[in-house]
């Protein structure tokens, strides 16, 4: 213990106050992309694996657009269609061919591995830089990538909550948690799926689209393990906003936890590494991050209800 | 109201699982009757069900409602002209929704759903009026999760939703075998109540001969995938448990195997 100090004294407090503005902006970036991931994964019960490829896909068509002269705010909303194309793949994967969920998110993310080389002409990546471009947000203008993102947060919230209360919303709600009596209902399942991933990747475009301007480039890694980041905001979110406000918590709120839970994730991971832990190690760490908090709610379900527990009982 | 012409189903064709489910039903429901359907375990009640309500698409054979041949539209499609409530009180109604969102599903069972609201203004108060009839205690209870409510107050509930919008006919499928006995008849007097009050066509599986006996004024028996057994009006009325096991043992020949069946 005692040698820890040294090294905990050779650690600037201050550079974590100064990561933090970057983390808030990257966090929101992600925290959109995040609430796509809440609604297939929340709503629809659906584990969509797309997301990986459509935020590489998002960033690869925004940067392309930028260099062929179109405004950031055209690309950006470009990025949001492929996206859509994208979902609306792994949606007939999965109705119309019968593929199991998982599988067929992953075999579209595959296909777009190549797509998002063909869209960057070949190029692992693709830079667009900030000085040349007027860019909606980039981490050189932290303060107006903050506010940029905030707004476009609010918006999407807005519109979901919106949406998710007419009856084309309630019939995706109903398809995730109990198809047959949605069929029961009258409700065609397989287009409400459809619909719900056709958004959600919509979302996860236009969020690889503002994170390619936010770093000034295009990556065709940079979807890698966005389903882990994704997850770990959702369920960060849901039980810091379940704490605070429990059964009060409404679907505006959840999703408002949701970008809240992809700051802290950042924050978390800024926090992290501050402490020393190699960054070619973070994949590993968001990995057992997630595990943890997937396994607590079962875990702690099985402690209530164990054979353990019963076969002490009985022996009293 | 329902006419079903030599129905066929034989589940996983060409494996070592191959069952013939339904081996030639015919059946024709006159408006306003109220079918009780008995036969031991596999004789194909709720496999007649689920072929009117389209769960999979039958063999061969037609399937005709209200005049309407329906052999051909999918389940979600057939969903316009049915009401339905199934055994396991968890199927019917969706638990992550409000009880009122849910009967806000039900009231569209049938209609094109776009943009406007899932649930209006006037809809939740018409609601409170229906939940107040069941005396439940559910109308004050309108924003609660569906997941929240017991088993008996669920299956009331996909009752209520199942002839919000009067259907053209009703299918209940054991959907009392779930409850308590207490529960068990409540509901069945709700179900018995909520038909005679909308003059509903309703086809009623149970594994229970004696309420197969008392409700509905048709009562037909299954064995082997055939309907075995017709009895209707008078007839009906004057039917005992012991009737209707020798009836069994006279049409099929084998004798009545079902121990809960005897029980009722």
């Amino acid at each position: 213990m005692l040698s820890l100090i040294p090294v905990l004294g050779a650690l600037d407090p201050m550079a974590l106050v100064r990561a933090l503005p970057g983390n808030v902006s990257q966090g929101i970036i992600w925290g959109v992309m995040s609430i796509g991931v809440y609604l297939t994964f929340k709503i629809l019960d659906f584990a969509d694996l797309t997301v990986d490829g459509t935020m590489a896909t998002g960033g690869a068509v925004t940067v392309m657009l930028i260099l062929a002269g179109y405004h950031p705010v055209v690309a950006v909303l470009m990025a949001f269609l492929a996206g859509m194309m994208a979902g609306f793949i792994t949606g007939v994967l999965h109705t119309v061919f019968g593929i199991p969920d998982i599988l067929a998110g992953i075999l579209t993310q595959i296909a777009l591995y190549s797509v998002n080389l063909n869209i960057t002409g070949g190029k692992a990546n693709q830079a667009v830089s900030v000085d040349q471009y007027d860019l909606l947000v980039s981490l050189r203008y932290i303060s107006k990538t903050i506010l940029v993102t905030a707004i476009l947060t609010i918006i999407i919230i807005a519109i979901l909550y919106w949406f998710f209360g007419t009856e084309m919303g309630f019939t995706i709600r109903a398809t995730g948690c109990n198809p047959n009596m949605s069929r029961a209902q009258g409700i065609n399942t397989s287009v409400a799926k459809v619909i719900a991933l056709v958004f959600s990747n919509g979302l996860v475009g236009l969020a690889g689209g503002l994170l390619a301007q936010y770093q000034g480039n295009c990556d065709v890694n940079m979807g890698r393990g966005a389903i882990v980041i994704g997850l770990a905001s959702v369920i960060i979110g849901e039980v810091l906003g379940e704490a605070i406000f429990g059964n009060k918590l409404n679907f505006c709120g959840r999703l408002l936890f949701v970008v809240i839970g992809s700051i802290i994730y950042y924050i978390v991971i800024s926090f992290v590494m501050w402490l020393g832990l190699p960054s070619i190690d973070m994949k590993m760490f968001s990995a057992i991050v997630v595990a943890i908090f997937l396994a607590v709610p079962y875990l702690k379900g099985k402690t209530k209800n164990s054979y353990r527990r019963a076969a002490k009982g009985g022996a009293k | 109201m329902l006419e079903l012409r030599d129905i066929h189903k034989t589940f996983n064709i060409g494996t070592i699982n191959e069952k013939k489910a339904l081996d030639g039903v015919n059946l024709v429901l006159e408006e306003g009757d109220f079918v009780t359907v008995i036969g031991g375990n596999g004789a194909g009640k709720s496999t007649v069900l689920n072929a009117i309500a389209g769960v999979w698409p039958i063999d061969s054979g037609s399937i005709l409602i209200d005049g309407e041949n329906v052999t051909g539209l999918p389940e979600h499609k057939r969903a316009r002209f049915l009401g339905r409530v199934f055994q396991d009180p968890m199927t019917g109604t969706t638990a992550t929704m409000e009880i009122q969102e849910n009967l806000a599903l039900a009231a569209r069972r049938g209609q094109r759903r776009g943009l406007s609201w899932g649930i209006t203004r006037k809809e939740k108060k018409e609601y409170r009026e229906l939940l107040a009839k069941l005396d439940l205690g559910l109308e004050d209870r309108m924003t609660s999760k569906v997941g929240l409510l017991s088993g008996g107050q669920r299956q009331a509930l996909t009752l209520l939703m199942a002839t919000l919008k009067r259907p053209k006919l009703l299918l209940l499928d054991e959907h009392t075998a779930a409850l308590d006995p207490k529960t068990a008849t409540k509901v069945l007097d709700l179900s018995e109540q909520i038909i005679a009050e909308n003059h509903l066509t309703a086809m009623m599986v149970t594994h229970n001969m004696r309420d197969a006996i008392v409700h509905g004024n048709r009562l037909i028996m299954m064995n082997e995938g055939k309907i075995i057994l017709d009895i209707k009006g008078e007839e009906k009325k004057k039917l005992t448990v012991e009737d209707l096991l020798k009836k069994f043992e006279e049409v099929s020949g084998e004798e009545f195997a079902n121990d809960k069946a005897l029980l009722g």
